[in-house]
């Protein structure tokens, strides 16, 4: 009796504290959840870009063309591996810039803005979950499915040598595998997310402020002060500046190898060197403003 | 405490006055209609205390300023503000999920239980629903929220009897408890007559009506007068006058029920009569200006 008296206080305290440490994190995992329940092409294209060329890759392996290439270039036997992992980043580019471009306008659209209100999910939780989708979410996805995807092609590849009687060493000796996909991951964290994350901030804000044609309010601003710069001071700085942020070119995240492939093994990473760039720091700094101004802009934001 | 406690409220859009100082107290545990007309401020006064919009003037609801606090107000508030808020993608059974998910007063348990009286299927996804039944789910995810304020803004628009008369029954059966608030607007002003608290009439940004529905049944009285005792009626002063199949029906603001028996057969007019009446006066004061 008395040990039971004695523990119902401790459960109720308990009780009363989780909640309070939960409450951030919940709303922010199930309001990423609700992103990719809504906008399913977040996995759906990849996955369906990755088994097209897993498709094509078996039926050109088969068909005895890599196997040439092979033959012809046995000081590169990872391009396949590269392309298709090139493939997929540019994929994880496209869908990301689509996803953002309609994420805080989706929602106004379709009116259920007023149902994602009356919950109790803070615009700051929101569009932090909408952001960790081109910051987080898709470059992690792409890295998952590149793996997925090499691995499947390293087995067909072996699988056909074997069939026709060739050697396989050179496939499993040749190829460091595991350096291949930690290079990826570093790239694609770096270069594809880090680095482009004002770009991706930006068309948030944008699409959390026009009323329509959000695609092309994101583009016109850019390519006007592009377009003021060309004829002002003949020169293009700003629309270099910004290609360079959109692809994720940045040669402080490393010094590539004579490839010039981010996951060549000769790549040497140069991580210091990356979070020593001011360029880094000022575009997160910039990407920040961007999602506070489409923060405190959704706190009124109404149906259109 | 009072449940929304609102003084000098002001919201203008661009030279439109939507709000011209709009002064409202609804205490805890009532059941408030906010009737008015087309565009005369109900849904920018909702939407100021449920924090969607900017306002001037003082607003606090259950004790807090809804334009800073959002977020926490809404564990306590709750609202549906038309039957086409609900995601059209979303899977009845994500909806479940979700708000399980991120509310920490939803009763999982309680929703499903409101939705076996329906034909609503875990696996439809909204759009898949009739207009009636998405209303009917959202009731009762809304329903499975231990929430103190409950905000219907039309919730009802474009239904039917059958649903629009379940709708309010099961609020008031399933969900009321005499210490939650409810505030209603709708046109359907029929179908709330008896469910409502309190009255409240809105005309161009201003309260032109407030009183509890004790207080409506006992001063408004309607009168459908004998031909030979129109005149005497007439000069009783009544707010409101109109012909029903060649009688005349007279509208009284605080007379005498023992003096009204003697013109014809008193009763208590509906919220619609009345509602005609008040604006039919405002219209004939902004003329008299």
């Amino acid at each position: 009796m008395n040990t039971q008296s004695n523990a119902m206080p401790e459960s109720f305290q308990t009780q009363s504290v989780a909640p309070a440490a939960l409450s951030a994190t919940r709303p922010l995992y199930w309001s990423v959840r609700r992103e990719l329940w809504e906008n399913r092409s977040i996995y759906i294209v990849p996955l369906a870009v990755a088994t097209a060329a897993l498709f094509s890759f078996s039926i050109s392996i088969i068909a005895g063309i890599w196997e040439t290439s092979l033959r012809l270039d046995p000081a590169r036997p990872q391009a396949p591996f590269d392309i298709a992992a090139g493939l997929m980043m540019a994929t994880g580019i496209i869908v990301s810039v689509f996803y953002s471009v309609d994420a805080l306008h989706g929602e106004r659209r379709d009116r259920s803005i007023l149902f994602w209100k009356s919950l109790p999910v803070s615009d700051l939780i929101t569009v932090l979950a909408k952001a960790s989708i081109p910051l987080v979410i898709l470059p992690l996805l792409t890295v998952a499915i590149t793996v997925a995807m090499q691995g499947i092609m390293l087995l067909v590849s072996s699988a056909v040598l074997l069939a026709s009687g060739q050697s396989v060493a050179m496939l499993w000796t040749k190829l460091s595998f595991v350096q291949m996909w930690l290079l990826l991951l570093y790239h694609v964290l770096t270069a594809h997310a880090l680095w482009p994350a004002p770009i991706y901030c930006w068309l948030l804000l944008v699409s959390g402020w026009a009323r329509r044609a959000a695609f092309l309010w994101a583009a016109l601003p850019l390519l006007a002060i592009a377009g003021v710069e060309k004829i002002t001071f003949h020169t293009s700085h700003f629309a270099a500046l910004v290609g360079r942020r959109f692809i994720g070119d940045v040669p402080a995240i490393a010094s590539t190898g004579p490839d010039m492939f981010p996951t060549d093994p000769m790549t040497h990473i140069t991580p210091g060197h990356f979070l020593g760039s001011p360029g880094l720091w000022v575009g997160l700094a910039v990407a920040t403003a961007f999602l506070a101004a489409a923060v405190r802009l959704r706190r009124y934001r109404e149906p259109i | 405490m009072a449940c929304i406690e609102a003084r000098g409220l002001r919201k203008t859009f661009g030279t439109t006055i939507a709000l011209d100082g709009v002064s409202l107290r609804v205490e805890e545990g009532r059941i408030l209609g906010l009737i008015g007309p087309n565009g005369a401020g109900k849904t920018t006064a909702l939407n100021a205390i449920l924090g969607l919009t900017p306002y001037q003037g003082e607003l606090r609801v259950l004790g807090r300023d809804p334009s800073t606090e959002r977020e926490r107000l809404m564990r306590d508030v709750c609202f549906i503000a038309d039957v086409a808020v609900l995601p059209r993608w979303m899977r009845v059974s994500q909806a479940l999920d979700y708000m399980a998910g991120v509310h920490p007063r939803f009763d999982r348990t309680k929703a499903e239980g409101f939705l076996a009286k329906t034909d609503i299927r875990r696996a439809s996804k909204v759009r898949e629903l009739s207009k009636g039944m998405v209303t009917q789910l959202h009731l009762a995810l809304v329903m499975a929220i231990d929430a103190k304020l409950l905000v219907l803004d039309e919730p009802t628009l474009g239904l039917d009897i059958l649903y629009r008369k379940q709708f309010y029954d099961s609020l008031l059966n399933d969900y009321f408890d005499r210490s939650r608030t409810i505030v209603v607007t709708t046109h359907q002003v029929e179908d709330v007559q008896h469910v409502l608290t309190d009255l409240m009439f809105i005309h161009r940004g201003r309260i032109v009506l407030d009183c509890s529905m004790e207080e409506f049944e006992s001063r408004y009285l309607e009168v459908i007068v004998n031909p030979e005792s129109v005149a005497t009626g007439r000069a009783l002063k009544p707010m409101h006058e109109r012909q029903v199949l060649g009688r005349c029906i007279l509208l009284f603001d605080r007379v005498d029920r023992q003096q009204l028996t003697a013109l014809g057969d008193v009763r208590t007019p509906s919220i619609a009569d009345l509602f005609v009446a008040v604006m039919g006066n405002q219209a004939g004061q902004a003329r008299g200006n």
